[in-house]
């Protein structure tokens, strides 16, 4: 079976070029930073005086949203990555050799995973002076969680970007859901703040409940129905982002 | 090598379906370089698309390096490469890595890949080059570099697409000897596409004249040149006056066509220019009918591309 060999080629590759040129794993991790230091503190005075809010202080609020944000942007940009590659003439490159077309696309997410788990254990270890105290066993499971969304919209991004082929195309698809997606999952406020409709609105993405859930392991509860839900929506969220990938890359003007 | 039968290709576009290859046959043996030349969008590149697997036939069939194209994809990717037209390599990444990467992909472990590598590189003057970043590399050398990556896993059937477009003179006849010597010393049947009438009378052994997806022509060089109507003979008149003695002469000749005159130019073609040259000067000193200036030129590959669709190849627009 070439795929695990061929996956681990295009993986050790993928990485190589980018710890060469690690300045799009520092801009990743920026935006999640900047909310931390310069919007978290704010957060602190409204938990304390608010009601209706999940269990737990500001920060263990707060940076599991920081955390599925960082899941879901981090990777949703690796699109633009591909394109250059495509545009180089090494997708095709690639496609004429024997190697599984499915570890074009599974070496190439496994390097973004490894990327974002290392954001990822930044961001948290940066929050805890900041005031963040949250168990163990907790941020390890959100940390995975976050991986995992982090290989399903890797997934999506570069299905996306291999159809579309332009940089034109793929900017405005992607700001065009990110706000949408950023204001109903929660990750700046929870949605427990909302209006009823609003509620409801938001409870239709399965991101919130992903959100819902890491905050849940925040707080220690890892065996709460709210964590098995969250986890559930982030396994859809990668058979979803799996499928469309792999069918993208199995078709043939990819 | 390479036997292709009806091999068609339409595309879906927003204008409605477009039929880029119309039933191609093609027979390539081994040892030979056979080259496709037609111009731009004749359907060149997509024929060699899909004998390299990367797109579907939209129908025929086809057997390429000795594995059946739609039910063994695989086993043809194990035995060609291919040199895609635009270029194969990343500029962030160095020459060497590309390389070993691509041979990794085939199977070979690391250790030979790179040993492999440098022996290609020394043979396509590549020395020195291999920690370079390949946006830093010449035009030439990064072609150069393409065609290395291409033959790193030694395949047997290589395909070039249009190999020295948009290279300078003198690294496009630096490619040609070393496409000769991958023949030559090596053994590899190459099937390369071009619309460079000099590239394609060079280089190849047997010539696929393409155009509008479909194969109007096939045959060595000489051969498509010797069904061209023959040598052209110019004569150019130091008066005009006699422009009908010189024709009444030329018509004479064995295998004229019919001359024409253009000013103080007056032109036929026929089948040894050479030879016929002698007799029809003395004739027309004879007849009194001073010229200022001969010449006889043998037909090119544009004159069979004229001939054979009614279109000069020179007047595509320029890759």
């Amino acid at each position: 079976m070439t795929f695990l060999r061929d996956t681990w080629i295009i993986f050790s590759r993928s990485m190589r070029l980018s710890i060469r040129n690690p300045i799009w794993v520092v801009i990743g991790l920026t935006q999640p930073i900047l909310y931390l230091a310069l919007f978290g503190p704010l957060l602190k005075q409204v938990v304390s005086s608010t009601p209706g809010l999940p269990p737990g202080d500001a920060w263990q609020i707060f940076v599991p949203g920081l955390l599925v944000q960082l899941g879901i942007f981090g990777a949703a940009f690796v699109g633009f990555g591909l394109i250059a590659e495509y545009r180089a003439g090494v997708i095709e490159r690639q496609r004429v050799t024997p190697a599984s077309r499915i570890a074009l696309l599974s070496g190439r997410v496994l390097r973004d995973v490894v990327v974002l788990l290392v954001q990822a254990i930044i961001l948290t270890v940066v929050a805890v002076p900041f005031g963040l105290r949250a168990p163990i066993g907790g941020v390890i499971l959100a940390i995975v969680v976050v991986a995992a969304l982090g290989a399903a919209f890797a997934s999506l991004s570069y299905a996306a970007a291999l159809r579309l082929k332009s940089e034109d195309a793929l900017a405005p698809l992607f700001n065009g859901l990110a706000i949408p997606i950023l204001l109903l999952s929660g990750i700046l406020l929870p949605m427990s703040l909302a209006p009823t409709w609003l509620r409801d609105v938001a409870d239709v993405n399965p991101l919130k409940h992903v959100v819902d859930g890491v905050r849940e392991f925040f707080t220690g509860n890892i065996t709460s129905s709210t964590g098995l839900w969250g986890l559930l929506c982030t396994l859809g969220l990668v058979v979803v982002g799996t499928w469309f990938g792999t069918l993208t890359f199995r078709r043939e003007s990819a | 090598m390479i036997q292709a039968r009806k091999l068609s290709r339409t595309f879906k576009t927003r204008t409605g379906p477009v039929q880029a290859v119309r039933g191609v046959d093609l027979d390539v043996e081994k040892g030979e370089i056979v080259g496709f030349l037609g111009p731009n969008g004749a359907g060149k590149t997509t024929t060699l698309r899909m004998l390299t697997t990367l797109i579907e036939p939209t129908a025929g069939e086809a057997t390429v390096a000795g594995h059946d194209l739609r039910h063994d994809p695989v086993g043809v990717r194990r035995n060609i490469g291919y040199v895609a037209q635009g270029g194969v390599t990343l500029d962030i990444a160095r020459a060497g890595e590309e390389c070993v990467d691509q041979a990794r992909l085939y199977g070979i472990k690391p250790a030979t890949a790179v040993a492999r590598g440098r022996e290609l590189f020394g043979q396509l003057d590549l020395d020195g080059l291999w920690d370079r970043n390949c946006n830093s590399l010449s035009g030439g050398q990064r072609r150069r570099l393409d065609i290395v990556i291409g033959l790193m896993h030694t395949p047997a059937l290589v395909f070039l697409d249009e190999p020295t477009t948009g290279l300078d003179p003198q690294s496009r006849a630096n490619l040609w000897e070393h496409i000769l010597r991958l023949r030559n010393d090596q053994g590899s049947t190459i099937f390369l596409t071009t619309h460079y009438l000099d590239e394609a009378d060079y280089l190849c052994d047997r010539l696929l004249v393409i155009d509008n997806g479909t194969i109007v022509s096939a045959g060595t060089p000489e051969e498509l040149k010797s069904q061209v109507s023959g040598d052209a003979v110019t004569l150019t008149l130091a008066d005009h006056g006699r422009a009908q003695d010189a024709v009444s002469v030329l018509s004479g000749l064995e295998g004229a066509d019919t001359p024409t005159v253009d000013g103080d130019q007056v032109q036929v073609h026929v089948p040894k220019g050479g030879a016929a040259l002698p007799g029809l000067l003395r004739e027309l000193d004879g007849k009194g009918v001073d010229l200022a200036a001969v010449e006889v030129r043998r037909p090119t590959l544009d004159d069979v591309f004229l001939s054979l669709t009614g279109r000069s190849l020179r007047d595509e627009p320029a890759a």
